[in-house]
């Protein structure tokens, strides 16, 4: 299918993979309270998703009929979970990105402000979850500090694409780098955690998801996503 | 056995303690008890509280206290405690008796 | 101060009449030895059946087939976590930790509805689940919101209300699929064949044979008895099926003027003791999956435990 590139296609492509990963999650968070937390931000990125991707376009073509080099999400929301560790970080670092991009969003005039000042009080949300367990697994045991730093430093690479420019978005992308290189800063120390010292990008990946390119997992997350949809062409659920 | 006390300090270490969950329905309201659950501390108790218990929009408000925390009045003594009231009707608005016509009294 | 031993009989005589005048029994309250083991099993089964059911139809939230869908299936899945919470909550009320009944879930010493031991095979099953499965559960729950132990009363009152969406869901995805494409109606037919027999099992065996059900009913934890209300549900799903354009798996299935309800076939309890005794097609998987999870789990729990040690907090 042809696919005009948007800011909200791409916002909403984060927002919808970053679901299906928490969606995975489901029965196996390590206590009870986890799994209802857990899906509660799932379902507030779904949300934002349908809206989103409602603006781009059809909400269910979009995301059961296009091939995987037309995605325009984050690499670093497509990676797997991990383990608990892994999936904090994930979500630490894409909330507290989302959030400063969603407040910003919200004070504009552009057609997504509305989502955006409604969706930036659930992120702050999110963020503020990510940023408990950070504390709490950083500063738990010597294992939980183990993973929480393992996980911090095997996503690292992927955070330098969460500021590069989005075709249309008008936002003071570095300024907003900055603000966040300083709050997950403070927030690793308070929890006991290094900031990790590599490149925020690979090789050749900065910016790369934003332009179709994916990694090896997304292709076998996509193929069961939309496996049962194109199995019926045209039918309605 | 006739007595059962809320759960104790953990007997693991992993095992986290048990908190009582009050919530605001709305404004006006007052808090009420909502349930119970189980948090390693009282941020997450909090949070924990408001991901279970207000997720239809429940509530406006919470409050969380650790169940060993709670005093309870002991229902061997409820006599003792609650019956001595029931023999004061005069508390009662009902208990006088006013002229008929008599308004706004 | 002197303390009185409080003489069995007396407090006896106030359970009793507490429970004859329909009011509810408190977690303070005296109560028979019994009386707290058999709701403590019964909360117990009962919340492990909500989060054990979690598994079959958290099996299709990640390929349901249309963003709709998917935001209600996660929802519905995220409902019975929450369920389950709220049951173990009441459980905690008797003195039985939350820790202590998932040790006797994971070591088999508890059981769980055997209906999550069969496999959803299809998408059509998370409408099966919904419609017959999550059908059977509320009309079993209903009377329970009159039971005669407070917090397990209030919680069914919770659950229930949370649960007529659960209900619903499950049919209009039926619906859908039954007025979709000849794929879709062969697969929605195909779930109500598979799911049919084991949802009237749900109920337990018949009264006859019900090891529990006569002591439940005296105390007012049960309100009705296992046949009683399997016909009622039956009753309710014949019109059911039919305005969904689907058949109950069942020959026998037949208006019966004189008693005024639907007569129905056979159940197989031989597949029913076989499948509560570990031999359903899932029993291995769904279980181990649960203990798997537990332990995957165990280094969080410890590591937020000893962080609240450390930050020196008031938990106890």
């Amino acid at each position: 299918m042809n696919v005009t590139v948007t800011p909200a296609l791409a916002l909403g492509d984060d927002a919808l993979i970053l679901s299906h990963r928490l969606g995975e999650w489901i029965g196996h968070a390590p206590v009870l309270e986890e799994e209802v937390a857990l899906a509660n931000i799932a379902l507030d990125l779904l949300g934002q998703a349908r809206v989103l991707l409602s603006i781009a376009g059809d909400e269910d073509e979009l995301a059961y009929l296009r091939e995987e080099r037309q995605f325009r999400n984050l690499q670093l929301v497509e990676q797997p979970n991990g383990d608990f560790a892994h999936t904090i970080a994930r979500q630490l670092y894409f909330s507290t990105c989302q959030e400063l991009l969603y407040e910003h969003l919200a004070a504009g005039g552009s057609e997504l402000a509305p989502l955006a000042a409604k969706a930036v009080k659930e992120v702050a949300y999110h963020r503020d979850h990510a940023e408990q367990w950070t504390l709490r697994l950083g500063d738990g045991t010597e294992e939980s500090h183990r993973r929480m730093q393992h996980g911090l430093d095997a996503l690292w690479r992927f955070t330098g694409e969460l500021f590069e420019p989005v075709d249309g978005l008008d936002v003071p992308w570095s300024a907003l780098h900055d603000t966040w290189t300083t709050r997950i800063g403070s927030l690793l120390r308070r929890a006991t955690l290094t900031v990790p010292e590599g490149p925020k990008s690979g090789a050749w990946t900065a910016g790369a998801g934003r332009q179709g390119l994916h990694t090896e997992p997304f292709g076998r997350m996509l193929a069961e996503m939309q496996h049962l949809h194109r199995s019926h062409p045209g039918a309605t659920w | 056995m006739t007595t059962a006390q809320p759960a104790e300090t953990p007997s693991r270490p992993a095992d986290w303690p048990l908190w009582e969950v009050f919530v605001r329905s709305r404004r006006g309201l007052s808090h009420t008890h909502a349930g119970s659950l189980h948090a390693p501390d009282a941020e997450m108790a909090l949070r924990n509280a408001r991901d279970l218990y207000t997720r239809r929009s429940e509530g406006v408000s919470i409050w969380v206290v650790p169940s060993a925390q709670v005093t309870a009045s002991s229902p061997d003594e409820k006599d003792a405690f609650f019956e001595p009231s029931g023999d004061k009707p005069y508390r009662h608005p009902t208990f006088y008796e006013i002229p008929d016509g008599v308004q706004h009294l | 101060m002197t303390t009185i031993a409080p003489d069995e009989t007396a407090l006896e005589a106030v359970f009793d009449a507490t429970v004859a005048a329909d009011e509810r029994i408190e977690p303070r309250d005296w109560m028979p030895d019994a009386y707290r083991a058999s709701l403590v099993r019964q909360i117990a089964q009962h919340a492990h059946s909500e989060i054990i059911g979690m598994q079959p139809e958290a099996n299709w939230i990640t390929r349901a087939p249309s963003l709709r869908r998917k935001a209600i299936l996660m929802a519905k899945v995220q409902d019975e976590a929450g369920h389950g919470l709220y049951l173990y909550s009441a459980a905690e009320t008797l003195g039985a930790g939350r820790d202590e009944l998932l040790d006797m879930l994971h070591s088999g010493r508890q059981k769980y509805s055997s209906i999550f031991n069969y496999p959803t095979l299809t998408w059509a099953d998370a409408g099966a689940i919904g419609w017959l499965v999550d059908g059977a559960a509320i009309t079993n729950q209903v009377p329970l919101c009159r039971c005669s132990y407070g917090p397990y009363a209030r919680a069914m009152v919770r659950v229930c209300k949370e649960e007529s969406f659960h209900q619903r869901q499950g049919y209009e995805l039926l619906l859908t699929l039954s007025r979709g494409t000849e794929a879709q109606r062969a697969m929605a037919q195909d779930a109500v064949d598979r799911w049919w027999w084991p949802s009237l099992m749900m109920f337990g065996p018949p009264d006859d044979e019900s090891a529990h059900s006569a002591q439940s009913m005296a105390w007012k934890i049960k309100r009705h008895s296992n046949d009683e209300l399997r016909q009622r549900f039956v009753d309710i799903c014949v019109p059911q099926a039919e305005a969904l354009g689907l058949t109950l798996p069942d020959p026998d299935l037949a208006w019966n003027d004189e008693r005024g309800h639907w007569d129905f076939g056979p159940i197989d309890w031989a597949e029913f003791r076989e499948v509560l005794k570990g031999n359903g097609p899932c029993n291995e998987e769904r279980i181990s999956r649960r203990r798997q999870a537990h332990e995957d789990g165990a280094w969080v729990r410890e590591a937020a435990a000893a962080h609240a040690a450390k930050q020196g907090e008031a938990t106890r």
